[in-house]
């Protein structure tokens, strides 16, 4: 097939069973070359497996692995073309830095010369200079990490497979690390297949961005798409803050919630569909009590730095606001949203937010 | 503080039951039967030297059987199934739980003149073969009584070699042989060093074996046992054979510790 000349890893309904437990239950999944994808999703939601599905460490059930349009099934890890970073790094601990850097160039009997001066030029990418000497286990979180990163890229892999690569470390150093992978893949142009359950992380880094829930693909996208429009109910709440609700289709563009019709943008729902609707904290605007939509009791304000975090009881159903504007706790307000932030999905197969009233404020991992 | 308090039962039960019997020992190698300091027995142990050099032989030819049996099986045993490794633990464990004496007398009927390897090998038309009373069998004795010794250490530090580790290297381009000579084995190598260790020393020390299955030919053990219990009473001479003897052993051991130094620092952490 033509397109797949451009895709570097097509993943065609991969099943993978452990222990009679369904993992990962048919997973589509096509990268291209130089991307840089997101595997996202709560734990246990199959990712890492998707990922080691690629580094072969994992061989699937059904479904083929595709490497530049060979079937790699049954090739080895070390017959692959692709390098990983472990989480929490699994560094060699019986060679320093610099062996461990060099690793993979003794496997392929690289001449010394040219091993001297490939792990230099890593150590240099990756700051390390003065280190090569030491001990692994005597760096420090960060600088294992760094080791990790240079050690996988000094083959020169098609394809870097990176394991909450991120996760070990404090949110200060996390965020230098992001910026500083996001520049090591621009400029080696490799891809990046990245697996986090932070969805910050992946918003911030990613060009594609895979949600999986229970050994499924919820939504492929850009960080955009997945924001703006999540397809269904358990994107919305696993990707940032949101409220949802059920709601009842009208007609195209009119959707009821909470008793009250508001305008939208959708279309294409059956008469008096129930559907998930989605709305953003920070796409909820406050208003005088009479100029708003529906009206409601403030119940709580949190001061959160840059917003208040608002909570405005209306007929029970807490709705979670970000605003820069204070409000008095147990004051009344109106409460309106644009037609376009009101985000309309089928109801999803995830029956977790079904029966559940009241907004589902998601816990961030950060 | 605390920490002095709770340890200092052990210290006086070192003190009392190794210190003060390695003095005896050290002070009786240097004495004659009326009590004056002499290196008359230390001189003396050079009529055994022989022996000596024999015994320490018999001991490496042991271990080094002991780690080429033991090391693949503690590695096939790391590397099983729980339940299996359960089982195989235990049945390596098991011979132990028979008396020494016991074990060794069972393999002088197995291997005597007319014993049941024998018989077998006679019905099969090969014949009977001398096998007791040779060092083939003091070595055997000494393989199959401590090689416990060395599947043990070498099994449990396999199990703590961590799987993403090995999986990191396969990751990198290793194929299997080269993620054995690269990672397993030198993570191995502490395992490996207080394997030999452990059948080492009580192999070079045995005096048991060597009667049973060596016939006539004797080791130190037995030498240095005959010096109190034989017919050639002589503990003075006994103590300096025995203190000559640990000398070489804590020599041997020094130079595996030499080896193993920069090695098992990594695997400390």
């Amino acid at each position: 097939m033509a397109e797949n000349q451009q895709n570097i890893i097509d993943l065609r309904n991969i099943v993978v069973t452990f222990d009679d437990e369904l993992v990962l239950k048919g997973i589509n999944l096509s990268i291209k070359d130089k991307e840089f994808v997101t595997l996202l999703g709560p734990s246990g939601c199959g990712k890492t497996t998707t990922l080691r599905i690629i580094a072969g460490f994992v061989t699937p059930d059904e479904g083929d692995v595709i490497f530049e349009g060979k079937r790699i099934n049954d090739v080895p890890p070390y017959k692959r073309q692709v390098n990983t970073i472990f989480q929490r790094y699994a560094l060699f601990p019986h060679l320093n830095v610099y062996e461990n850097i060099a690793f993979g160039l003794r496997i392929k009997k690289t001449p010394e010369k040219e091993i001297k001066q490939k792990v230099n030029e890593m150590l240099e990418l990756v700051n390390l200079r003065e280190f090569q000497k030491r001990n692994v286990n005597s760096l420090s979180g960060g600088q294992q990490q760094r080791v990790a990163i240079a050690r996988a890229l000094i083959n020169r892999p098609k394809v870097l497979l990176l394991d909450e690569p991120l996760a070990a470390l404090d949110l200060k150093l996390r965020k230098e690390m992001q910026i500083e992978l996001m520049k090591i893949q621009k400029s080696l142009g490799i891809t990046f297949v990245y697996v986090t359950h932070d969805q910050e992380e992946a918003l911030t880094m990613s060009d594609t961005v895979v949600v999986m829930n229970q050994g499924e693909i919820q939504q492929i996208g850009t960080p955009e798409d997945i924001y703006n429009e999540p397809k269904n109910a358990f994107v919305a709440d696993f990707i940032g803050e949101s409220n949802i609700f059920h709601g009842i289709m009208l007609e195209d563009k009119l959707v009821n919630i909470q008793n009250h019709v508001f305008r939208c943008v959708d279309t294409g729902f059956k008469h008096n569909e129930p559907i998930d609707a989605v709305i953003r904290p920070e796409d909820v605007r406050i208003h005088e009590p009479e100029e708003g939509d529906i009206t409601g009791r403030v119940e709580s304000v949190i001061f959160k730095g840059v917003h208040y975090e608002i909570v405005v009881n209306v007929n029970n159903f807490k709705w979670l606001i970000h605003t820069t504007k204070y409000q008095e706790p147990g004051d009344e307000v109106g409460l309106s949203v644009y037609p376009q932030d009101i985000h309309i999905m089928k109801k999803s197969r995830v029956k977790k937010y079904s029966d559940d009233d009241s907004p589902s404020i998601n816990e961030e991992e950060l | 503080m605390y920490k002095k308090v709770a340890s200092l039962p052990y210290l006086i039960w070192m003190l009392i039951f190794i210190i003060v019997p390695l003095l005896f020992v050290a002070y009786y190698a240097f004495t004659t039967p009326n009590g004056s300091f002499t290196f008359d027995n230390i001189i003396q142990v050079k009529e055994h030297i022989y022996v000596l050099f024999r015994s320490i032989w018999l001991g490496l030819v042991a271990t080094f059987v002991c780690l080429l049996l033991g090391y693949p099986m503690g590695y096939i045993i790391a590397n099983s199934t729980n339940s299996k490794q359960r089982t195989m633990v235990l049945l390596t464990m098991l011979p132990m739980w028979m008396n020494f004496l016991l074990r060794t007398y069972a393999w002088m009927t197995i291997l005597e003149n007319n014993g049941i390897l024998n018989s077998f090998l006679e019905l099969i038309g090969i014949g009977k073969v001398r096998i007791i009373n040779t060092s083939g069998a003091v070595v055997l004795g000494m393989v199959y009584n401590f090689i416990p010794f060395m599947i043990m250490p070498i099994y449990s530090i396999m199990t703590k070699i961590d799987k993403r580790i090995i999986e990191a290297a396969e990751d990198l381009g290793a194929n299997r042989v080269q993620v054995f000579y690269r990672i397993i084995l030198p993570l191995s190598l502490p395992g490996v060093i207080s394997g030999i260790t452990m059948v080492f020393v009580p192999a070079v020390s045995t005096f048991v074996i060597s009667r049973m299955l060596g016939g006539g030919e004797l080791l130190i053990g037995d030498v240095i046992e005959m010096q109190f219990l034989g017919s050639t009473y002589n503990p003075y001479m006994g103590a300096a054979l025995a203190l000559v003897l640990m000398v070489l052993v804590f020599i041997c051991m020094a130079v595996m510790n030499e080896f193993d130094d920069g090695e098992s620092e990594a695997i400390m952490i």
